[in-house]
């Protein structure tokens, strides 16, 4: 018993499941139990679109240090706009509106790749440019766009079974597939063999360019995907709907356990810590605080966090 | 030093592209310069710069601020929101209550310090810190100020508006703020142990030195040029706004990086950065408006400009480092 607790607490994802609990009975209780159930069915909602650019992340940031996509909410303001424009509120268009976005996506984590590999600048630098470009684009194309998604694509994005929104099981079969990708096929391991020692996984015989290239292709389509689904779920396009997963894809992240100087990673803690910050925001709406204190507080937990957790142990 | 320039005596090529290299950001800057020049030239005058580079000096600040930061291989995310909160203490307390707002705006310092220290120690990694911060400072500058407002100290208004003989103010502030990072980071000797800490923090460490305290002064002297910009663009915009600042980041960033700036090894510039930095302010709004771009576009526009200055760099060093 206590040794499979052991394995259990072993587990780096274990304590965003735990903090996401912890930060649910917290609101639970001040409310006296009401609402416990509706709290679930909406942070699973809410979850899931953090959780799905969180996976691209985890995969960028898995290559190891300077690996991030900061492009992410331009990517996902374009990419919904595209969506919406596609769709054009016609249900019978709503598949290709999702393979419009998806191409978006795609398109702009290539460009990514190719800054980063054509300019051999650090990503940060790379994906900060090209995310000014996508902002303009998004701007500019999307300009006083005021297109509702389709009716049957708004509903789906909001359908629950027995209080389980249907996109959160759809999510959590992609994070099934995503967690089998990381540790059982080859680009996955390429990835965290990579985030390891780069020069080793070369020398090893590792093609280290295009696993690099279709990480950033696959953090990107991710990020197209989840614009669409959010200009669904929130009723309409907006050149600022993707601006909070920034942070929020890095913080789950972390959060879950992945390492931040690459080379381990897991999926399941992209999922606690995407419910532990969502749960956590919910917390805080409960007890009834100021937008200030919101933001006061969610930026101290998560320095706590981090800190709680520790950075790497020092190998130089 | 001189040892190995004598074994490995580089051919000249090497030493123009170098040159070129370090050319670059000025090159930049100048190529901006001459196009606003050619579309507009009434702009170059006393007047035209002073309008045009108005708020270059809180960039300038900001960008400063970033530079020590990445100097120690670190990237402060949080530069922006910092900024906006000393605008809205700048607007508040220390026009009430100078004591006060003198004594919260060294408390940021000291913070500034301490999470330098706190990232040294725990050896966490500074994007999620300083990300994290970002939401306290947004939060904190909307608790001292929810809605737009409060009113500049005169003398800090008095300051910005000032008007010297022949060059405009803005170009001697820059050129001062230039100066005084030249000084800290690559004249005065501890300047070295800074610069160490980010390229060699090992033999940083074996020299005796503390790299506990050169983060924690890093991060000083990042938060120190942040509360400067602040107070600048408060100055120049004489009301505040808890949101006032959030551009900064990425503007910072992109300035230190334009001016020549590395993101490890501690290479960092300050001269360039300051140079990066006027660079992003003309070219981000005078030149595009003048170039009847429409304002969509002028995002973009950082991003190309900093994707021609990178690729730039890669052409002059084609078998430079190699990543």
């Amino acid at each position: 018993m206590s040794a499979a607790l052991r394995t259990a607490l072993a587990r780096p994802w274990i304590w965003s499941f735990i903090g996401a609990g912890v930060v649910w009975l917290a609101a639970v209780a001040f409310t006296g139990g009401y609402g416990a159930g509706g709290m679930l069915t909406a942070a699973l909602s809410l979850a899931v679109f953090t959780v799905i650019v969180g996976i691209g992340q985890m995969f960028v940031i898995t290559l190891g240090p300077g690996n991030v996509d900061l492009s992410l909410p331009a990517n996902i303001g374009l990419a919904s706009a595209v969506a919406m424009k596609t769709m054009a509120g016609d249900d019978s268009l709503v598949a290709l509106g999702l393979a419009a976005a998806l191409a978006c996506g795609l398109a702009v984590g290539v460009a990514n790749y190719v800054l980063i590999w054509a300019l051999r600048i650090p990503p940060i630098i790379a994906t900060l440019s090209a995310s000014f470009i996508i902002q303009s684009v998004d701007i500019s194309y999307g300009r006083g766009l005021q297109i509702k998604p389709p009716p049957g694509f708004a509903d789906f994005t909001n359908v629950q079974l027995l209080g389980v929104p249907l996109l959160a099981i759809l999510t959590a079969l992609l994070a099934w597939v995503a967690h089998v990708a990381l540790h059982r096929t080859i680009w996955g391991r390429s990835v965290m063999a990579i985030g390891q020692n780069i020069r080793a996984a070369r020398l090893a015989g590792i093609k280290v360019e295009p696993v690099r290239f279709a990480t950033y292709a696959f953090c990107g389509a991710l990020g197209g995907l989840d614009g669409a689904l959010l200009a669904g779920y929130f009723r309409g396009a907006n050149v600022d709907i993707g601006n909070e997963y920034l942070l929020a894809s890095i913080a789950v992240v972390v959060i879950g356990g992945t390492s931040v100087s690459g080379g381990n990673a897991n999926v399941p803690g992209v999922w606690g810590g995407a419910l532990f910050l969502v749960l956590l925001l919910t917390m805080l709406n409960t007890f009834g605080v100021s937008a200030g204190v919101r933001l006061l507080l969610t930026g101290l937990i998560i320095v706590a966090v981090i800190t709680a957790a520790g950075g790497e142990k020092r190998t130089r | 030093m001189s040892a190995s320039a004598r074994m490995e005596s580089p051919p000249a090529t090497t030493d123009l592209r170098r040159a070129l290299r370090t050319a670059l950001p000025a090159v930049s800057l100048a190529l901006v310069v001459a196009a606003i020049a050619w579309l507009n030239p009434r702009a170059i005058s006393y007047f035209g710069f002073t309008l045009m580079l108005n708020l270059a000096i809180p960039i300038a600040l900001a960008t400063m601020a970033q530079m020590f930061v990445i100097a120690g291989n670190d990237l402060d995310l949080s530069i922006g929101t910092f900024v906006g909160f000393v605008c809205c203490v700048s607007a508040t307390w220390l026009r009430d209550e100078p004591w006060l707002g003198a004594i919260a705006l060294l408390g940021c310092v000291a913070l500034y310090a301490a999470l330098g220290a706190l990232i040294y120690l725990r050896n966490l990694p500074s994007i999620v810190v300083t990300l994290g911060m970002s939401f306290v400072w947004q939060g904190l500058a909307i608790l001292l100020l929810p809605k737009p407002g409060g009113k500049a100290p005169a003398w800090l208004q008095a300051i910005m508006g000032v008007k010297p003989p022949f060059v405009p103010f803005p170009i001697v502030a820059a050129a001062l703020v230039a100066a005084v990072g030249y000084v800290v980071l690559m004249r005065s000797s501890y300047g070295a142990i800074l610069r160490g800490s980010g390229g060699n923090a090992v033999a940083i460490e074996r020299a005796g030195w503390s790299l506990l305290k050169a983060k924690a002064a890093l991060f000083a002297l990042a938060g120190t040029f942040g509360v400067l910009s602040g107070m600048a663009l408060v100055g120049i915009t004489t009301s505040a706004d808890a949101n006032i600042g959030n551009g900064y980041t990425l503007l910072s960033i992109a300035g230190v990086i334009l001016g020549g700036g590395e993101f490890v090894g501690g290479k960092a510039s300050p001269v360039g950065a300051v140079i990066g930095a006027l660079t992003m302010a003309m070219a981000a709004s005078p030149l595009l408006t003048f170039m009847r771009i429409p304002p969509d576009w002028q995002v973009a526009a950082n991003g190309a400009i900093l994707i021609i200055v990178l690729a730039a760099r890669v052409l002059i060093s084609r078998n430079g480092e190699r990543r």
